[in-house]
């Protein structure tokens, strides 16, 4: 059983060794660096595999290490870090094997890569941080393992975008240093879960907790791209695809909606912080973002800003989940980190496919494609079909399940919102496929390549495919022990039956 | 009670300065080599004897205290000896492969001194003999500077030279006026008698300024950036990590062992107000240079300026809190002793490939150095105090420490502090990642070199993990309250 507690670590040291060795590595020894990349990550699910089974027997293998007097470092596997940390290493995969086929023949591959199992490393220990202090760590981590990764280019554009990313993650971690240092020094050590301990607190001093609160929140929110902390995501689009697919659908805006999911279950408890009335606000501010990322991606004309603005509204449906109170509202914002993370990656895949493809980064040049690329545009169509919540891809699960969840917590006013973002979705994504399928081509493709392929060569298309399938089969096997869902059901039962 | 000898410390690194000056080159380098073994075989035996038994003292050649010297070593000795055990011993490696044979014939006698002198200050509890080791520490890192010998470098040596001597006499003039008072110069004996009076407040206080100008605190800093920006790298490295901690040791164990912490609260505010503006205007100067070792020197001001926050956060009664913001402090030295090691070590390197000051030539220098970077970026991780770091261990006690006491002022200072170590870190980081015309004319470093700073960059993190470690070696109660 000894190993078996271990697992947690070797989860975050698969990417962590990885990171190492490949650092260590001269820049051509390119074979060995990918099967390094590819081997750690099969071994990451394979371990995770085991770690979710345990989990589902009601096991929670713990790791912990005694860093400053009273404070450790702690690494459990319970059933929330597991759905984080299932989706991440899936999508590590995926990316990884679409990253070597995107950066093939470009410099600098081992300071990429290197980083780019970094970044991993700290998503593993975000999603299996046991209480508030190893979250922060790794929070912090995964900026600084990032920055490097959005300026890979070196352009004077990702420079600049690089400075105001850090300037926002860097603000946003310090304002939630702040909020776990007062969380330390007033509620005390405590873990995930321990939400009768911070009840306590909150009845005693009411006001330290509700600044708590709105400090661990703001500091997370940063990341997840909450209005109005949401401008350094569409900036940092200049980084290359796998980037942009691995920040927007896995990593970085999901560490924050994710912080911001266990701050609200794990440390203050939901039924607290509905009746201080911390969730009411929130919900309108992720209401907010919902619309207002829809209406700001509709006016975009680069297919990767649009993405990015949609990507600042679907993270918001999962914050709207979290902060409505009863079972169908935490499910539908848990199962939808999930789904929006499959869908998206795998439309920022096929937007990356089209720019190394035929050389298009613009809407108006998508005329066309579907003739071209049919695979990587058919994998593009059900991604934005799933975003607009069409059945039976993902999306659509995550929206019904907002919906009922609403009516249950009597906001009926949320339906408006989500009715309302779903045909602004339907606005900016139906026109772009009427392009892709409908339209003739206009003119030479603006910078064509891999022309003895049909569609594109099989590194960078095999991904999306297969994150394409996933979202769909997340969708049509819902109701499957294996799906998303279930698992969602199985956290959700955790929390509300204590 | 049998012990190995401490006395080691100081005989050793004796030795080493009668052998460099003594034998021939050969022979110089390899001694030198030999006794920093020995060095490093005396720290880790007294750590491990020190684990089992606790505080010691030595009298050398037997003569009882108030006559003989007499060596003491406690928790906050050992980790300031073992500090500059680690630091010194990479530097002198990276000092063999990087400087001239000229150079190096001159670098080990001062060198040695340089490690004598320290380790007297970190076991003597004698005001004098401080001041002994204080005089022979500033002579020996003016001997460092004036290195590399080209003009503005002997300039920034001269200026150093005179601020350390000010800084000598102030502390000189308020031990005489102590010893008038008291009649004695052993700390533990002045510690028993001591009351804040006004003469031995007027002598404290021109002991503080003298220390604080040596340590180089806001605004008696100006001589620091020329002396540690202009210096050879091995001896900027030794400089910023180990030298300007010498005269801050003796304000802290000052103020530990005489209890200013119940003195009025307005002189630890005075030191705290002092810490603030050198944070505040060290990293704003470090943040417009444009030379990549007067950013590293700069930092090393705003550094200092956290060290400064423990006094008005010792106070006798919040003794816990108390407590939290010693052990920050020592944390955030020893993690800035590494990183700042590492960092100018780094730098050095990357001055090496490209053969000038400036930060517009480290364009390219992320593809072509990937882990002289790394090095850096891991070196720079700790000076911002982000985790997992020994700064950021350092860093969170004193703001615990701060919020405890509802200090909140300290906490905004260090946040705000944090968000400009930040900035003029990743600006030198952005600098490396640009790409320019003309291919790459780097000279290539020996691995030796690079792996030099890595090993203590990794180090200051790795105290983040190991920070239990050395705080185990410090007085598990307030010290306080002892």
């Amino acid at each position: 059983m000894n190993i078996m507690s271990l697992l947690p670590l070797w989860v975050l040291m698969t990417s962590f060794l990885a990171a190492i060795v490949i650092f260590l590595l001269p820049e051509e020894r390119h074979r060995l660096r990918s099967t390094i990349n590819i081997g750690a990550a099969i071994i990451k699910i394979g371990l995770i595999i085991l770690l979710i089974r345990l989990v589902a027997q009601q096991e929670t293998p713990e790791v912990s290490l005694e860093v400053l007097p009273g404070l450790s470092l702690v690494l459990r596997a319970d059933a929330l870090a597991m759905l984080f940390a299932g989706l991440s290493s899936i999508l590590w995969l995926c990316t990884t094997l679409y990253a070597i086929g995107y950066l093939e023949n470009a410099p600098n591959r081992s300071r990429f890569f290197g980083y780019f199992s970094l970044c991993v490393a700290s998503t593993m220990g975000i999603s299996l941080a046991g209480n508030l202090f190893t979250f922060l760590i790794f929070y912090e981590l995964l900026t600084l393992s990032t920055y490097p990764l959005v300026v890979h280019r070196g352009t004077p554009q990702s420079l600049k975008a690089g400075r105001t990313y850090l300037a926002y993650t860097l603000s946003g971690g310090v304002v939630l240093l702040v909020g776990v240092a007062l969380f330390y020094a007033f509620a005390g050590d405590l873990a995930f879960g321990q939400t009768a301990q911070m009840a306590e607190f909150t009845h005693t001093s009411p006001i330290a907790s509700a600044i708590i609160f709105l400090l661990l929140i703001g500091g997370m929110a940063v990341k997840a791209a909450l209005f109005p902390f949401h401008g350094w995501l569409p900036t940092a689009m200049v980084a290359p695809a796998p980037v942009s697919a691995l920040l927007h659908a896995v990593a970085v805006v999901k560490a924050g909606a994710f912080g911001i999911i266990r701050v609200v279950y794990d440390v203050f408890g939901i039924e607290l912080a509905w009746q201080q009335g911390y969730l009411l606000p929130l919900s309108l501010i992720a209401s907010f973002t919902i619309l207002y990322g829809s209406w700001r991606a509709l006016q975009q004309t680069d297919i990767k800003k649009r993405l990015a603005f949609s990507t600042v509204s679907q993270v918001s449906y999962i914050i709207l989940g979290v902060t409505l109170i009863g079972p169908l509202g935490t499910i539908g914002g848990l199962v939808h980190l999930l789904h929006q993370g499959l869908m998206k990656v795998t439309l920022f895949f096929c937007a990356g496919n089209y720019a190394e493809t035929l050389g298009i980064h613009k809407i108006h040049e998508l005329n066309g494609t579907g003739k071209r690329m049919p695979m990587t545009s058919a994998a593009f169509t059900l991604g934005a079909l799933g975003m607009i919540g069409i059945p039976p891809v993902a999306g659509f699960i995550s929206k019904w399940y907002l919906g009922t969840g609403a009516l249950a917590a009597g906001m009926d006013w949320v339906i408006w919102v989500l009715i309302g973002s779903s045909l602004l979705n339907a606005a900016y994504f139906l026109p772009v496929l009427y392009r892709i399928w409908f339209l003739p081509q206009q003119g030479q493709w603006p910078h064509e390549s891999f022309t003895q392929w049909r569609d594109t060569i099989p590194l960078l298309l095999i991904p999306a495919l297969i994150t394409a399938a996933l979202s769909v089969a997340a969708g049509l096997f819902a109701g499957s022990d294996l799906s998303p869902l279930s698992w969602a059901r199985l956290i959700v039962i955790r929390e509300y039956q204590p | 009670m049998v012990h190995f000898p401490m006395a080691g410390l100081v005989v050793f690194p004796l030795l080493g300065a009668l052998v460099s000056l003594a034998l021939s080159q050969r022979w110089r380098t390899l001694m030198s080599f030999a006794l920093i073994l020995a060095l490093l075989l005396n720290n880790a035996l007294l750590l491990l004897q020190f684990y089992s038994q606790g505080m010691f003292n030595e009298a050398m050649g037997n003569w009882p205290a108030p006559l003989g010297i007499e060596l003491r070593i406690d928790g906050l000795a050992l980790i300031f000896s073992l500090m500059s055990a680690i630091v010194a011993s990479i530097c002198a490696l990276y000092a063999y492969v990087y400087l001239r044979p000229a150079q190096l014939k001159l670098f080990w006698p001062f060198f040695w001194f340089l490690w004598v002198a320290l380790n007297s200050i970190w076991l003597s509890s004698d005001l004098f003999n401080l001041y002994v080791g204080l005089e022979l520490l500033s002579l020996a890192a003016v001997g460092l500077v004036a290195l590399s010998r080209d003009a503005l470098s002997l300039a920034a040596a001269l200026r150093y030279l005179f601020a350390a001597l000010l800084g000598s006499i102030g502390y000189l003039l308020g031990v005489a006026l102590l010893y008038a008072t008291y009649g004695t110069l052993s700390l533990v004996e002045l510690s028993q008698h001591f009351s804040l009076t006004l003469s031995s407040s007027v002598a404290l206080g021109f002991m503080f300024i003298g220390l604080l100008m040596k340590t180089a605190v806001f605004p008696m800093h100006s001589w620091l950036p020329p002396a540690h920006g202009g210096a050879l790298t091995p001896v900027s490295a030794l400089l910023s990590a180990l030298v300007i901690k010498a005269s801050f040791y003796i304000v802290l164990r000052l103020w530990t062992e005489l209890s200013l912490d119940s003195a009025p609260t307005s002189a630890g505010l005075l030191m705290g107000i002092l810490g603030s503006a050198a944070i505040l205007w060290g990293g704003w100067m470090a943040l417009h240079q444009t030379h990549l070792k007067l950013v590293v020197a700069y930092s090393t001001l705003a550094q200092i300026g956290y060290f400064m926050l423990i006094f008005p956060l010792l106070s006798d009664t919040n003794p816990h809190a108390s407590h939290l913001a010693f052990q920050g402090g020592i944390l955030m030295l020893l993690a800035h002793a590494l990183a700042k090691a590492g960092m100018f070590l780094a730098a050095g390197n990357l001055l090496f490939c490209t053969g000038q000051k400036d930060l517009h030539s480290l364009a390219g220098l992320s593809r072509y150095r990937p882990l002289n970077i790394f090095a850096f970026g891991l070196a720079g991780v700790s000076i911002m105090g982000l985790p997992p770091s020994g700064g950021f261990n350092g860093k969170w006690l004193i703001i615990q420490s701060a919020m405890l006491q509802s200090q909140w002022q300290w906490v905004l200072v260090i946040l705000l502090g944090s968000l400009l170590s930040a900035a003029y870190i990743f600006r030198v980081f952005s600098y490396t990642y640009q790409e320019v015309e003309g291919g790459d004319r780097f000279k290539q470093p020996s691995p030796l070199l690079e792996w030099s700073a890595l090993s203590l960059s990794v180090l200051s993190i790795l105290l983040g993990f190991a920070s239990m470690l050395v705080l185990d070696l410090l007085p598990s109660h307030s010290v306080v309250t002892q």
